[in-house]
């Protein structure tokens, strides 16, 4: 196995709480990534998703633990990592083209003009918004906003592109056309790409390995599951693949229940959150049980699950 | 319907402006003959000012050929006491414009530094808000006796008066630019500089534009006042001048012109706002 591109180690966020105590968002976060996989984090809200994504832009500080870019461990933003916002955070008072224009000529200060143009043009093609370059970001449409977020961040060709999020603010039609482009795009350019998300159904379209995490406070990564579809699935039959509703069933499960009850699950089984327990729930059926079993639900608890099946 | 709309507030304003100009004509009719005061005081005054025949507040016509006067010749000159009031709203406009750029040069950037810093705004916002209430007026003696010219003391008081504004306003719109465009810039390792005039200026820009369209408001409605105190030229100097000369109808022209030449002013800021706003 080469070497990760990103390497998480012993990240960790508290806040001083008012009366002195540190309040643990997360601890203990260990994961990598190696270069070409698309990684998707899934959550519930307030777990601090966003603040690992974050952290690993370096927009902001963590309290504990190190990230490793390429082996060399990281001091601030960097033109590397490219990120996508879940607002887009395009500049209003800029074109489509300026607003790319404005990352490429950050990324290489020495080009003239033309040259910003072209290239820029060369992503606002992949984007399919060919058209669309002097618009301003008030005369495009949610989902046209956001493919000028993807353009801008892919145009600075960064080794690694974090997304926060960035679909959920759509809606779903146009989400599903854009979840599409991003499976398509990141296969043409074979980007890594680190993404948050709260959307099942996104993470398993997407994501080559889905990370877990419980709730806060105190979240952690709970497991990794592998996604077993085959990498050239899409949005219309994904549904039909034998490993879809085990994987399906199988985050969800883990979103509704155990993700709240994680701890006590966790110190019966031998958790290590150095290697937290790497899963494939598509393969459930096809062989023996995967390295970590899930422990028998509460008969409480089944009520969700009905609704998750249809 | 929509056409109807688009005469009806037009019409309307021209309605109201003749209603006004008709109750004004008639409140100041000569009234017939009638002595008001004794006749001893009536030979002393004259037959004209006992009866109140004619009071010394014009009619519209008046004004009206008054101001076609001032219009013919804006700009004649005949000694101190007796210039056009083209001359007089030249020399305000003047003091007003080099006191307002005067003003802004030092606004914009001392706000941004203040909008930069939460530091150096909590340090300047004592200064600020004492500072800020102060009558630009009550600066006049203390200009006059340092600066020793009336005229510079003049631009001093505009310089006074529209600096807050700015200043306050370019300080909150440098301090409330969006985080995400603040983060994208980061992500971009772009410099300092750049993100200065590529990112921060360009998002305070209608917040700066508003408090520069808002001191130049101020800073017309002041030099009016100041320039009756320091007297020689302007146009509040002539409104003073002409009180003195007791020619209620040069006041009353002169005070047309003033709101004229704020309104067109206010129509340029407003212009230029526009130009620097984005739709978000």
């Amino acid at each position: 196995m080469s070497d990760p591109l990103i390497r998480v180690e012993g990240l960790a966020k508290r806040f001083a709480g008012r009366d002195g105590a540190h309040a643990t968002v997360f601890e203990n976060i260990h994961f990598s990534i190696e270069p070409g996989e698309f990684v998707c984090l899934i959550g519930h809200s307030g777990c601090g998703k966003t603040t690992i994504l974050n952290i690993l832009a370096g927009l902001e500080p963590a309290t504990d633990g190190y990230v490793f870019v390429g082996g060399r461990e990281i001091s601030g933003p960097s033109l590397d990592r490219a990120v996508i916002f879940q607002s887009h955070a395009l500049m209003p008072w800029l074109t489509v083209m300026g607003n790319v224009g404005f990352a490429v000529s950050s990324r290489w200060r020495d080009w003239d003009r033309a040259r910003v143009r072209a290239h820029c043009q060369k992503y606002i093609d992949l984007v399919t918004l060919a058209g669309a370059e002097n618009k301003r970001p008030a005369e495009l449409s949610g989902g046209m906003k956001q493919r000028v977020g993807i353009a801008r961040a892919l145009a600075i060709q960064p080794k690694m592109l974090l997304m926060d999020e960035p679909f959920s603010a759509l809606d779903a039609l146009t989400r599903g056309m854009l979840q599409e482009e991003a499976l398509r795009i990141c296969a043409e350019t074979s980007q890594t790409v680190f993404m948050i998300t709260h959307d099942v159904d996104e993470a398993i379209l997407l994501a080559d390995r889905i990370i877990l995490m419980t709730n806060a406070p105190n979240a952690k990564i709970a497991e990794i599951v592998v996604n077993t579809l085959p990498r050239n699935r899409n949005r219309h039959d994904m549904h039909r693949h034998p490993h879809y509703y085990r994987i399906r069933n199988h985050l969800i499960e883990f979103l509704v229940d155990r993700s709240r009850a994680f701890d006590e699950e966790s110190a019966a089984s031998g958790y290590d959150p150095r290697h937290p327990p790497l899963v494939r729930p598509g393969l459930a059926g096809d062989s023996p049980a995967p390295e970590h079993s899930i422990p028998a639900r509460p008969p409480t608890a089944a009520k969700p699950l009905v609704a998750v099946v249809k | 319907m929509g056409r109807a709309s688009r005469w009806a507030a037009p019409a309307l304003s021209v309605l109201l402006l003749l209603l006004f100009l008709g109750v004004w004509h008639a409140a100041t009719l000569p009234t017939a003959g009638q002595q008001v005061v004794d006749a001893e005081y009536a030979k002393l005054v004259g037959a004209a000012a006992a009866t109140g025949q004619k009071t010394a507040f014009p009619s519209p016509a008046d004004l009206g050929a008054k101001l076609w006067q001032h219009l013919k010749e804006p700009f004649y000159d005949r000694g101190p006491n007796d210039k056009g009031v083209g001359v007089q709203l030249a020399y305000s406009l003047a003091r007003v414009l080099a006191g307002y750029f005067l003003a802004a040069l030092v606004a914009v950037p001392v706000g941004f530094l203040i909008g930069m810093s939460p530091t150096v705004y909590r340090a300047l916002d004592p200064f600020i808000q004492v500072l800020k209430p102060i009558s630009p007026l009550a600066w006049m003696p203390l200009a006059l006796f340092t600066l020793k010219d009336s005229s510079i003391s003049a631009v001093f008081v505009i310089f006074i008066c529209s600096l807050w504004p700015m200043l306050i306003n370019t300080a909150f719109g440098v301090a409330s630019v969006r985080r995400e465009w603040l983060n994208v810039a980061k992500t971009l390792e772009v410099g300092p500089v750049r993100k200065a005039f590529r990112v921060i200026l360009p998002a305070a820009a209608p917040t700066i534009m508003t408090g520069m369209r808002i001191s130049i408001g101020i800073a017309w409605l002041v030099i009016v006042a100041a320039e009756m105190l320091v007297g020689g030229t302007g146009i509040g100097y002539f409104v003073w001048n002409e009180w003195n000369n007791l020619s209620i109808t040069n006041i009353l022209a002169a005070i047309l012109a003033i709101g004229l030449v704020g309104m067109v002013l206010d129509q340029m800021l407003a212009r230029l706002t526009k130009l620097v706003t984005f739709p978000e």
